[in-house]
């Protein structure tokens, strides 16, 4: 089931008279193929969750509209849009054991979508198979783990077969390690399933991994759209170029000045293409090499070793981050005492961004 | 843990409070029990050493359940205002308080409104009650003012006047006491019904779960440990029923005419008509019986609402 969103508007109201309304989410139009699992990425307050509760019907939206495949659920409520919604903290019913938890939503249908007992049973324990929980049936919820009760929850939003399957910060709540595991879950369930899902989080890692596609947003305004690898290898704008990787993007103060870019007083790199104009830099992580004949040089702080990869630690007078963190590979060896390092750039890790604007400025990568 | 050498501190800190609880709650609860097998007491016999009549028995109990005694008529008339009143007024408040839950403007009003009663005092809401219910004027003649209960519905029942019906009379207490019980339940259900996640309800919303379904499956359980308060609360107040008795019906606790042994008379309203009397070892009795039942009651309710909530 496709999931088409076209102009998708929520403004809530300010709380006192004179106060200004919020715009949540401002215009949002996107079409999610059918079974693919998405994530919604923003920092807390862009949109993100309230665009997630317009798809689930919990809010109805101030404008625009929602298709499932062709038809229009705009105006339809929850219950009759065919969805499943795994809420943050779960909302497990705490008086009822797994089981009854994952029976629930089948208890509720009526007419023709009656089933008796033995179906509903049969059901619950094809899903709790699928997320692995079916020894747990007879727990109450306050007796399973964090990563258990996650799973009851997503059994539960997928036992009525929904259309479209949402999950609102699903890894939140759990420890790293689980978070990890839950995460490779979520995507493997998403994928035996075949169900379009939408999920939400804050975490650029957690949408990286597993989403087909994610979607930016800041302040209610959407950002930027696509695969993980194409909007981390092609930023729009300087928001999202920050928003993604860690460790985070390199910002620099920058001047193209006939097709050069100089940082500081420093010619670092051909930019063919680029008007004259001040630039933020962002240059990734990975897009330094150690080189003694670089343009780049830096106050070299420290060196971590992270087994294969070392991270460079150094400073620089026009960088907008307290530090410069460069990986390379562990082969680059720096002399013992050395007080400087000398970078030389990849061109395809580094993105300009107008000073004003802080939307991309293209060059000629050769 | 404090030092061992040390605790003596602790001792004087509680020993005003309990000084003042063996005074006043250990020994009066002590002396009663020992009152109670003593068969024809009279505390002024303490004050002339050389008239001692009093002998250890069961009599005063014998007494009690005597035949047709105003005992026995008032431990059923306890019993079953406790059986009507308790769930009527614990449902109706749970409906209101869900109301009052599920609105939002006005709510602090109206929640102030139902709060009243309860800051009123129960004599003055009983004697309101009682004008409401009265007949001025020949019973029966249709000059009579038949009281404005009577006037709304068009209809001419003796609620509590002379030779009213027992059922009547009962009508009238269990209408006054749900209504008095009202406001306390409803704070406490409504604070319950508050604490609530209001995810649970949305995700039963996006479950496409009905109204009633909600209420029985997921309201009620998660409110339960309040309303099992609120009986067990509510089971001790009705059995401790009494001045709402005298604020409808006045100190003959009952509709004129009535006897002893067949009026709305309550198990406390026994033991406090005893005193006067001096009849103190069958007051005692009384007290002992009440406090038996009281416990046992209180005992169920934890043992039953243990299986039925659900943390």
């Amino acid at each position: 089931m496709k999931v088409v969103l076209q102009d998708l508007t929520k403004i809530f109201p300010s709380r006192n008279k004179n106060g200004q309304e919020v715009v949540a989410v401002n215009k949002f139009s996107f079409e999610i193929p059918d079974g693919k699992l998405i994530g919604l990425l923003g920092p807390s307050g862009c949109g993100k969750s309230t665009t997630l509760y317009m798809i689930c019907g919990l809010q109805q939206p101030s404008g625009g509209k929602i298709f499932f495949g062709e038809d229009d659920v705009t105006e339809l409520s929850p219950e009759n849009r065919g969805v499943g919604l795994v809420f943050q903290n779960y909302a497990l019913y705490p008086h009822m054991t797994v089981k009854q938890n994952i029976m629930f939503p089948l208890e509720n249908l009526k007419g023709d979508d009656r089933m008796t007992k033995t179906q509903m049973l049969e059901r619950a324990y094809h899903v709790a198979k699928l997320v692995q929980i079916d020894d747990l049936m007879d727990r109450k919820p306050s007796e399973l783990s964090g990563g258990q009760q996650q799973r009851v929850a997503i059994a539960r939003a997928l036992v009525k077969m929904p259309r479209v399957l949402l999950l609102d910060e699903p890894l939140s709540n759990l420890d790293a390690r689980l978070r990890l595991q839950t995460r490779e879950e979520i995507k493997r369930i998403q994928r035996e399933t075949h169900i379009t899902t939408v999920f939400v989080t804050h975490d650029q890692e957690e949408a990286m991994s597993i989403s087909d596609m994610i979607v930016v947003m800041k302040l209610g305004v959407v950002q930027q759209i696509g695969k993980p690898q194409e909007v981390y290898d092609n930023p729009v704008n300087l928001f999202v170029a920050k928003f993604l990787g860690t460790p985070p993007i390199n910002v620099f103060d920058g001047e193209v000045k006939g097709e050069k870019l100089y940082i500081g007083e420093q010619a670092v790199l051909d930019v063919k293409g680029a008007a004259d104009q001040l630039v933020h830099v962002g240059i990734r992580p990975e897009g330094f090499i150690v080189d003694a004949n670089g343009a780049l040089e830096c106050d070299l702080s420290n060196v971590e070793v992270m087994g294969r990869d070392v991270s460079i630690v150094s400073r620089h007078a026009s960088s907008q981050n307290p530090v410069i963190r460069s990986i390379v590979d562990a082969d680059n060896k720096l002399p013992e005492g050395a007080t400087k390092v000398r970078f030389s750039l990849k061109p395809h890790k580094v993105f300009l961004f107008n000073k004003d604007s802080e939307e991309r400025v293209y060059f000629e990568v050769k | 843990m404090v030092d061992k050498s040390q605790q003596w501190k602790a001792w004087i800190y509680l020993a005003p409070a309990i000084v003042l609880m063996l005074v006043f709650t250990v020994w009066p609860i002590f002396n009663t029990i020992m009152m109670a097998f003593k068969e024809g007491y009279n505390p002024m016999y303490e004050l002339n050493p050389e008239f001692d009549g009093w002998t250890f028995g069961l009599q005063n109990f014998i007494d009690l359940f005597a035949h047709a005694s105003a005992f026995t008529n008032a431990l059923v008339n306890t019993l079953l205002l406790c059986v009507l009143t308790v769930p009527i007024s614990t449902m109706l408040a749970l409906l209101i308080a869900v109301a009052l839950h599920s609105i939002k403007p006005l709510q602090k009003l109206l929640q102030t409104i139902f709060f009243l009663p309860y800051v009123t005092n129960s004599i003055a809401i009983g004697m309101v009650f009682s004008v409401m219910f009265n007949i001025v004027g020949d019973v029966g003649s249709p000059d009579a003012n038949y009281g404005v209960i009577n006037q709304i519905f068009g209809t001419m029942i003796n609620w509590m006047n002379l030779g009213s019906t027992k059922v009547a009379n009962y009508a009238v207490m269990v209408i006054y006491i749900v209504w008095n019980a009202l406001p306390f339940k409803i704070l406490v259900l409504l604070g319950g019904l508050q604490g609530v996640n209001k995810q649970y309800y949305d995700a039963a919303k996006v479950d496409g779960t009905s109204k009633t379904r909600v209420f029985w499956r997921i309201t009620v359980p998660l409110v339960s440990p309040m309303i099992v308060y609120v009986l067990i609360t509510g089971f001790i107040g009705g059995f401790k029923e009494y001045s709402s008795i005298v604020g409808i019906f006045g100190e003959d606790m009952g509709a004129t005419g009535q006897q002893a042994h067949e009026n709305m008379n309550t198990m406390v309203g026994v033991i406090y008509d005893a005193l006067p009397s001096g009849q103190y070892g069958k007051a005692s009795a009384a007290a002992l019986v009440l406090f038996v039942i009281i416990l046992i009651v209180t005992l169920i309710n934890l043992k039953i609402s243990k299986k039925s909530t659900h943390y």
